[in-house]
C-alpha cells in the first residue's frame, strides 16, 4: 500500500488550536488509562492487609510520586471538561466554529483553575498526614 | 441489487455493524463516568487520612463499596474503548496491531477484575 497520511496525523497538519484540544484530549485519556493500573494497585494493596498496605504506602508517598499525581489530577480535569465539551456536541450544539472556540477556552481555563485546586487540596504540605 | 464493489464482495469487509456499538458504549460510559469520577475523587477529598485503618472504614461504608465498583468498572471499559481506537489510529503493522489490541484486551479485564475482587474483599472480608 502506498504510504499515505492518516488521520489523526500530528506532523503533517497545520497547527490550530482544535488540533491542540482533541490531541490533548486523547493524551490525556491514555494517561488516565495507565493511572488506573495504579488505582488498582492500591486497592489490590489495601485488600491484601496492613503490612502490605504499609508498604505499598510507602511507595505511593514518595516525592516522585507526587508529580505523577499532579499529572494525573491535571488529565483528569482536561478529560472530563473535553469529554463534556464532547457530550454537549454530539447533541448537535455548540458546532459553530465562534461557539466551539469559546468552549475550547472554557476547557482550557476551566481545567487550569480545578486541576491548581485539586493539586492543592491533595498534595499542599501536610495533607493527609497520617 | 448489492451496491458492493466485486472486489469488496470477495474480501467479505464490509461494515461489521459494530461500528455504532462502539461509538454509542463511549458516550455511556462518559455520561456515567462524570459522577462517577467526580464522586470517587470528592470522598477522596473529604477523607480525614489516608492511613489503613481509615480507608479499611470507608471502604465498608454501604454506599462506598458500590460506587467503588461502578467506577473501576465503568471506567475499564472507557479506558478499553478508548485505546482500542488510538491503537487502530497509530499501530499500523497488522502483526503489532493485532497484538496490542489483543494485550490491551486482557490488560483491561484483568486490572478490572482486580480491582473489583480487592473492594469485594475488604467490603464483604472479616477482620483484615
Amino acid at each position: 500500500m502506498p504510504e499515505r497520511p492518516l488521520s489523526p496525523h500530528l506532523s503533517v497538519y497545520k497547527f490550530k488550536y482544535t488540533l491542540a484540544t482533541s490531541i490533548l484530549n486523547r493524551f490525556a485519556g491514555l494517561i488516565l488509562s495507565l493511572g488506573f493500573i495504579l488505582l488498582v494497585y492500591w486497592l489490590v494493596a489495601l485488600a491484601s492487609g496492613a503490612r502490605a498496605y504499609a508498604q505499598a504506602r510507602a511507595l505511593l508517598s514518595l516525592g516522585v510520586c507526587k508529580i505523577l499525581y499532579a499529572v494525573l489530577l491535571a488529565a483528569f480535569v482536561y478529560h472530563l471538561a473535553a469529554g463534556v465539551r464532547h457530550l454537549i456536541w454530539d447533541t448537535g450544539r455548540g458546532l459553530e466554529r465562534a461557539t466551539a472556540r469559546r468552549s475550547a477556552w472554557i476547557v482550557a481555563f476551566v481545567s487550569l483553575v480545578v486541576t491548581a485546586l485539586l493539586v492543592y487540596s491533595f498534595l499542599r504540605p501536610g495533607a493527609y498526614a497520617r | 441489487m448489492s451496491l458492493r464493489a466485486a472486489l469488496g464482495e470477495v474480501l467479505g469487509r464490509g461494515s461489521a455493524k459494530e461500528g455504532v456499538h462502539h461509538w454509542w458504549l463511549q458516550r455511556v460510559t462518559s455520561v456515567a463516568l462524570v459522577p462517577l469520577s467526580i464522586g470517587f475523587v470528592v470522598s477522596l477529598l473529604a477523607l480525614p487520612a489516608l492511613d489503613y485503618a481509615t480507608l479499611i472504614a470507608w471502604m465498608r461504608q454501604g454506599g462506598t463499596a458500590l460506587g467503588l465498583v461502578l467506577f473501576v468498572l465503568v471506567a475499564a471499559r472507557h479506558s478499553h474503548l478508548g485505546v482500542r481506537v488510538v491503537i487502530e489510529d497509530y499501530v499500523h503493522a497488522p502483526g503489532a496491531k493485532t497484538l496490542a489490541l489483543v494485550l490491551s484486551d486482557f490488560a483491561h479485564f484483568l486490572f478490572a477484575a482486580a480491582a473489583v475482587f480487592a473492594v469485594l474483599k475488604v467490603a464483604l472480608g472479616g477482620r483484615l
